[in-house]
């Protein structure tokens, strides 16, 4: 018998909706092949055995049905699920047991598909290497002693290690689309306001995106389509239609890309990316020429202010965002012993509670917030944030979409990044800007340097998310799909 | 050191700031209900509880209710605004930042003119601006509910996101000694044109208004002096009480070479004083800056427009009108205002009752009981109808004024409209000339000597006769056809 664990989403579908494998023996292959390698890679913080199986039971009851229906994923732990432990890797939320379900995941819980538990993450989605996990790291199964990206590392791995077909991730400066593009799987980061945040612990509101991950372009675009669209429940959410983004892809995937115009940033060459992945990224491009598509080089001259106003507006809302773990209402307390006060328990509660990474964005934010910095900092950071939305839209008069590299880099060991947060941050170089302009991206797996995967991104102007759709299923289609090593 | 000597050395300026918490049915950012007085924690979800990953979402009827207010003041209506997050640690306020508007306020630039003594003064309106409310923390174990000695706290998160708008005045130079009544005066015209709106209740004593007193002195042509800001005045006399407090307290200060400091102060309802609280030498760091959360408000200006067409009568209009009508003082007009009797003594009057008779009852018997239960006259337990009911049974001479007020004992008690009182009760007055002629000859009888004296001449001594009839009429018989009938059967009419 065929391994389940290895089909895709769209197979595994089709072979539950004929009947011809059950939900319950799908979500059971995964759960097993959980049992089997998470030990090693540690994708998950937590498995909900009980509640997947129940969830596939349904399916195969026949009181679900719908194009994903009794397909199994896992979730990033950033996103509530009710009444099973949501901790955002932190341990100021250990034990925490929402009492409600992210819009998201009531989507997919409507749609039929078993969640299988909650995926590791650097802690409150800040960094890119998940090395900043309060539980630990997750490994990369391209190499068990490397990175699997981050935030999102546990969600890309456990695509990449076979434990599900499907998942959710949430990119906030590429927390997507750089584990997806380190791992070998593929991420795609929605218009802001595209999918919804209700039930997405904040990290930094105006940037914060929840997305679909999956191993190929098709996959990804039925998961979009199963959690996007309007939700009263979040004020930012777009009341608007979603553009059908699995026509899209099945429609790239013919291979056909006349007359579409690629556009490559003239800032983005010579930022000191690996000659590996420029290589790969060079092939690739040239693949797409074949298919039909022109390559025009754009000019986006603020995109080199995209990393520090980043690392001014994010930490700015999380100083803001993260105020509400006090210990007064829920998650973990510190120092309540009854002889101090409630600012000393507050405070002991935070020291305890915050890892390394959140405690410096937090300071950072609080500083870049303070009156008299206001205006030099979070000011503006705010007004480059408009430039580059304006150098996108410019760009977007000329080309159909941007195309570079998702990362500058390709999985790099542990540790070699932790201590120097300038070189961790350089991951996001690529993706950073996208989330201050707010348009759609996605990675792709183009090719391999020195073994290892290499990720190239599709970024659409907003509300385009179809568009890049078009061309990551055409790159697909020329470069093929790319299989990490046996665990 | 007089208080009118104070103010020949120093000049006062004033400035309120008050909230007034808006009466819609559901809290700003999320469904929960906002009933006052629910069991604690009750009327909480994920969003006011500021659980992860819990998001805001406006109330349309708290941005509506807001501009109304903007508009009744003579606002300019932001074409565009954003709210804002004001950050700080407090451990009633679920997500450690209060949502509110700093530099982008919803209406701004407005007026609002009192009359004191006969003259209008305007005050100039800063801002309008919307926020939400906090929890409530309560401190059990120690003796005096204060967190000191308290063994533990606990919070009540059913306030928390309720709407709350918050009216900034202009500072106010120039008052001189009027500054405390005119402050005053203020506050009780913004408490009246926010009840003429209906959205909020506008009870001081609830503490769904409340009011903020900013006060500072200075000498005549030096700069404005350092202010204090008296916190959470709510009563309308302790706003007057506050201002002159603060202008006693600082021109001692200042007489003896001190200096004023900048900071908030607590207003004691008993002793009428103030005590220091929070110091703002070092202004605390809120840290705005504009809310994520929530997309702008850009109120459409078709829609604007339609609430200005929509804006009940200024309640000075109205109160000028209305005096007319009821050919009253400006002074008893004044005194119906400050009880919130202007609605229901009109509603009486449309029920059929006269002006006179109308005030008579809600300004004298039930002001008094409304007094005494502590509750406001709408809910004393008579409705103007019933009121009317009452004024018409003694203009038809049904009942005195005593009777009345019995019988009104008698509705307020639950016991059904005044007719059906008076009857239950037996209270009517008694025009039955036989049976009362009986009692005013066995009055004569048993009193031959005070009937003596009247034959004699001496009118003055009936009075006597007179109670003595009404006596054994438990009150019921008309006084003035005792008196005719008692001297016909004297022989002296």
């Amino acid at each position: 018998m065929t391994d389940l664990t290895r089909l895709s989403a769209f197979d595994l579908a089709k072979l539950i909706s004929t009947k011809e494998v059950s939900a319950v023996e799908v979500a059971t292959a995964h759960l097993d092949r959980i049992a089997a390698v998470d030990d090693r890679v540690h994708a998950f913080l937590h498995v909900d055995r009980a509640g997947a199986l129940e969830a596939a039971a349904a399916v195969d009851r026949g009181e679900i049905t719908g194009p994903l229906a009794g397909v199994p994923i896992a979730v990033k732990d950033v996103v509530t699920t009710k009444g099973v432990p949501t901790t955002a890797a932190s341990k100021i939320l250990e034990g925490w047991k929402p009492p409600y379900d992210a819009t998201i995941v009531e989507r997919l819980k409507k749609a039929g598909m078993p969640i299988l538990g909650k995926t590791n993450m650097d802690e409150f989605a800040m960094g890119s290497s998940t090395e900043y996990s309060a539980y630990g790291p997750t490994n990369n199964p391209w190499d068990l002693g490397r990175i699997p990206g981050g935030s999102g590392g546990g969600s890309a791995a456990a695509l990449a290690a076979y434990e599900a077909p499907l998942a959710i991730g949430t990119d906030t400066g590429g927390s997507i689309r750089q584990p997806g593009a380190v791992t070998g799987t593929v991420g795609a980061k929605p218009t802001y306001g595209g999918t919804s945040r209700y039930g997405l612990i904040a990290f930094s509101s105006s940037l914060d995106t929840p997305g679909p991950c999956a191993r190929t372009v098709e996959d990804t675009a039925l998961l979009h389509a199963v959690i996007a669209g309007h939700d009263p429940r979040d004020s930012t959410s777009i009341p608007q239609p979603v553009p059908d983004v699995v026509a899209a892809a099945r429609l790239g995937a013919t291979g056909d890309l006349t007359g579409v115009k690629l556009g490559i940033v003239k800032e983005f060459a010579g930022d000191g990316s690996e000659p590996g992945v420029t290589a790969a990224f060079q092939e690739s491009l040239q693949k797409l020429v074949k298919l039909g598509a022109e390559v025009v080089e754009v000019s986006c001259p603020h995109f080199e202010y995209a990393l520090p106003a980043y690392y001014l507006i994010a930490p700015s809302e999380c100083s803001s965002n993260l105020a509400r773990f006090d210990g007064v209402r829920y998650g973990l307390r510190a120092g309540d012993d009854g002889n101090r006060s409630l600012e000393e328990v507050m405070s002991l509660t935070r020291e305890a509670g915050f890892g390394p990474e959140v405690k410096r964005r937090i300071i950072i934010g609080t500083y870049a917030l303070s009156s008299g910095y206001y205006d030099a900092y979070y000011g503006q950071a705010q007004k480059v944030r408009t430039l580059i939305t304006r150098d996108f839209q410019s760009a977007f008069e000329k080309v159909d979409v941007l195309v570079s590299p998702t990362t500058p880099f390709v999985a790099f060991p542990f540790g070699s990044r932790t201590s120097d947060p300038y070189q961790m941050y350089l991951a996001d170089l690529f993706t950073i800007p996208t989330n201050l302009y707010g348009g759609p991206a996605i990675s792709v797996p183009c090719g391999l340097s020195e073994g290892l995967p290499v990720g190239f991104q599709i970024m659409a102007p907003t509300l385009a998310d179809d568009r890049m759709y078009r061309v990551a299923a055409a790159l697909e289609s020329a470069v093929g799909t790319f299989t990490p090593p046996a665990l | 050191m007089t208080y009118e000597e104070i103010l020949t050395r120093y000049e006062p300026v004033i400035g309120l700031e008050t909230h007034v918490e808006l009466g819609t049915a559901t809290k700003m950012f999320c469904g929960c209900k906002t009933d006052f007085g629910a069991e604690p924690n009750t009327q909480v979800c994920p969003v006011c509880l500021a659980l992860p990953g819990a998001l805001p979402v406006m109330n349309r009827a708290a941005i509506e209710a807001t501009i109304r207010i903007g508009l009744a003041l003579n606002c300019d209506i932001a074409e565009w605004c954003r709210m804002a997050r004001k950050n700080y640690f407090y451990p009633d306020m679920p997500k450690n930042f209060q949502t509110s508007q700093y530099d982008e306020p919803l209406c701004v630039d407005g007026y609002v003119d009192v009359v004191v003594d006969g003259v209008e003064y305007r005050i100039g309106i800063e801002r309008v601006h919307i926020e939400e409310d906090t929890g409530k923390t309560l401190h059990v174990g120690g003796a005096t509910g204060r967190i000191h000695g308290a063994t533990e706290s606990l919070v009540d998160y059913n306030r928390a996101g309720i709407p709350l708008v918050e009216i900034v005045t202009k500072p106010v130079p120039g008052l001189g000694g009027l500054a405390p009544e005119i402050a005053k005066a203020y506050v009780a015209e913004l408490r009246d044109i926010v009840r003429s709106l209906g959205v909020s209740d506008v009870r001081m004593e609830q503490g769904s208004m409340r009011c903020d007193v900013n006060t500072s002195l200075n000498r005549p042509g030096e700069e404005w002096g350092t202010r204090t800001e008296t916190k959470n005045v709510n009563s309308l006399r302790s706003v007057e009480r506050a201002v002159r407090t603060e202008i006693i307290r600082q021109s001692g200060i200042l007489d003896d070479g001190g200096k004023i400091h900048q900071e908030t102060r607590h207003f004691h309802e008993d002793r009428g004083d103030t005590s220091s609280g929070r110091s703002k030498e070092t202004a605390t760091d809120y840290r705005y800056f504009p809310e994520p959360d929530l997309v702008p408000i850009a109120p459409d200006p078709a829609w604007v427009a339609t609430l200005m067409a929509e804006l009940p009568e200024k309640p000075s209009t109205r109160r000028a009108r209305l005096r007319e009508e009821w050919g009253i003082t400006e002074l008893d007009m004044q005194s119906v205002a400050n009880a919130g009797a202007v609605e229901i003594i009109e509603e009486t009057i449309a029920a059929g009752a006269s002006p006179a008779g109308a005030r008579k009852w809600w300004m004298g018997e039930l002001a008094r009981r409304a007094n005494e239960l502590n509750v406001e006259l709408t809910a004393v337990g008579a409705t103007p109808a019933q009121v009317a009911a009452l004024q018409k049974l003694v203009d038809e001479g049904k009942l005195n004024d005593k009777l009345a007020r019995t019988v009104l004992e008698g509705v307020v008690a639950g016991e059904g409209d005044p007719a059906e009182v008076m009857a239950a009760r037996g209270l009517e007055v008694v025009n039955d000339t036989g049976a009362l002629t009986a009692a005013v000859d066995e009055a004569i009888a048993a009193n031959p000597d005070i009937a003596a004296k009247i034959r004699d001449g001496k009118i003055a001594a009936a009075g006597a006769l007179v109670g003595a009839v009404m006596k054994t009429t438990r009150g019921q018989a008309d006084a003035k056809t005792v008196r005719e009938l008692l001297l016909e059967r004297l022989g002296v009419s």
